[in-house]
């Protein structure tokens, strides 16, 4: 009877430490179980990519419509290259669109965002949007603020 | 020149006892148990003494910390003006460094110095001998359980610390203090990663657990068979076990979270 009751209560306590592993990785990490969504990718280059991470967002009209896949330095035209997987759903996103890289808040994350165009012709699979705007770095504002201020006296 | 003596003699000593635990721990476990039953008999209840037991203190602290490290998160972020990263910071700081080390703490404390007591006094009343007389590997039928028992029970020990941290922070910031709990979660959610914050801590409590246990039951097993030998054994079980998870950790966490 007593080897019973132990047996049930080691059952209760690697049920609760299982139940707590998956507690941990579906609440506190968001980790999705659901097959991986549909995406197709598209690129950009930038002059400065300033702290832009992959798995950071990519948002149009602020709404999160996928993730950056990876960031490598292009050799050939010395700049850093972006790679982006975008929801399949979000199929209707102009050639001509451009791609900003923006900050949350004063010092929050970085994310991307893409401002619609107006061509006819959407990206596909593998597409890239030219017109890109890097990321603003502080020192860079604050000496173009100085020189500015140099002119004009 | 004698203190050269001495400190070579100590020096080899101390290589010793190294390889003895080392041959020790290689023994008790490598020698798998014959009959199945039986061995799962005797590692379902050394589970219930090593893991059910350690329960309660683990959840209380977990519950605590949590609380704490809220209180404390909210009233220096509220001064950036950004006290709904409390969330972020509470499960980052538990998930990997808080719930494995101090979970192995508490475990060396409350689960160590009990098997090592346990094993000592078996020593001391020549138990240990008796099973040998019968022919009963005692290494197979004491050890091996309680050390098996213990790297399994600290990881899930660890699990449900930092699960029940979080779940006292939740209380603490969104109950009481009034954050927003959509922004709490999702900003949670933002920072932390699976793989890179839940499986490292993970490791790091499978790490722990191993030396934890080992010194546990190596110090039963080789202390001095008299009263005060068991109690030097037990404060040696806590001492040791606790200067090597902290040391142990900082080489984990260099190695995982070191590379910027």
């Amino acid at each position: 009877m007593r080897s019973k009751r132990t047996e049930l209560l080691v059952g209760c306590f690697i049920l609760l430490g299982v139940a707590a592993f998956v507690y941990l990785a579906v609440q506190v990490s968001g980790l999705a179980f659901s097959a991986q969504k549909d995406t197709y990718q598209i690129v950009a280059r930038f002059d400065d990519i300033g702290g832009l991470t992959s798995r950071s967002k990519v948002t149009i009209a602020g709404v999160t419509v996928g993730t950056v896949e990876s960031i490598s330095f292009d050799k050939e035209l010395y700049m850093g290259l972006v790679k982006m997987n975008i929801n399949a759903d979000v199929d209707n996103i102009p050639t001509d669109s451009s791609i900003a890289i923006l900050t949350s808040g004063l010092l929050g994350e970085k994310y991307l965002g893409i401002t619609i165009g107006a061509d006819e012709e959407m990206l596909q699979e593998g597409g890239e949007i030219f017109d890109t705007q890097s990321a603003l770095v502080l020192e860079n504002l604050i000496s173009q603020f100085l020189f500015k201020s140099g002119d004009s006296e | 020149m004698n203190m050269l003596v001495g400190l070579g003699a100590w020096f080899l000593n101390w290589l010793e006892a190294v390889g003895r635990a080392g041959i020790f721990l290689a023994q008790s476990v490598l020698r798998m148990p014959v009959r199945f039953r039986e061995s799962i008999r005797l590692l379902i209840q050394q589970l219930y003494a090593v893991g059910v037991l350690s329960l309660v203190i683990v959840v209380v602290s977990g519950a605590f910390i949590g609380m704490v490290l809220a209180l404390q998160g909210y009233s220096i972020l509220s001064k950036f003006g950004s006290e709904e990263a409390v969330g972020q910071l509470l499960a980052l700081s538990l998930l990997r460094e808080l719930a494995p080390v101090v979970t192995a703490l508490l475990f060396a404390g409350r689960a160590g110095s009990s098997l090592t007591a346990e094993i000592g006094l078996m020593k001391a009343t020549e138990q240990l001998s008796s099973y040998e007389m019968m022919g009963v590997d005692p290494l197979r039928r004491i050890i091996a359980p309680r050390f098996i028992a213990g790297v399994i029970c600290l990881p899930l020990l660890s699990i449900i610390f930092s699960a029940t941290g979080i779940i006292g922070g939740l209380l603490v910031s969104v109950g009481w203090l009034g954050v927003h709990d959509g922004a709490f979660w999702s900003l949670m959610q933002q920072s932390v990663y699976f793989d890179t914050d839940i499986m490292n801590g993970f490791i790091k409590a499978v790490c722990f657990s191993v030396v934890v246990t080992w010194i546990a039951v190596y110090q039963g097993y080789e202390c001095v068979p008299t009263s005060e030998g068991i109690g030097k054994a037990t404060t040696r079980t806590v001492v040791l076990g606790s200067l090597a998870i902290l040391a142990l950790d900082f080489v984990l966490t260099a190695a995982m979270f070191g590379d910027f």
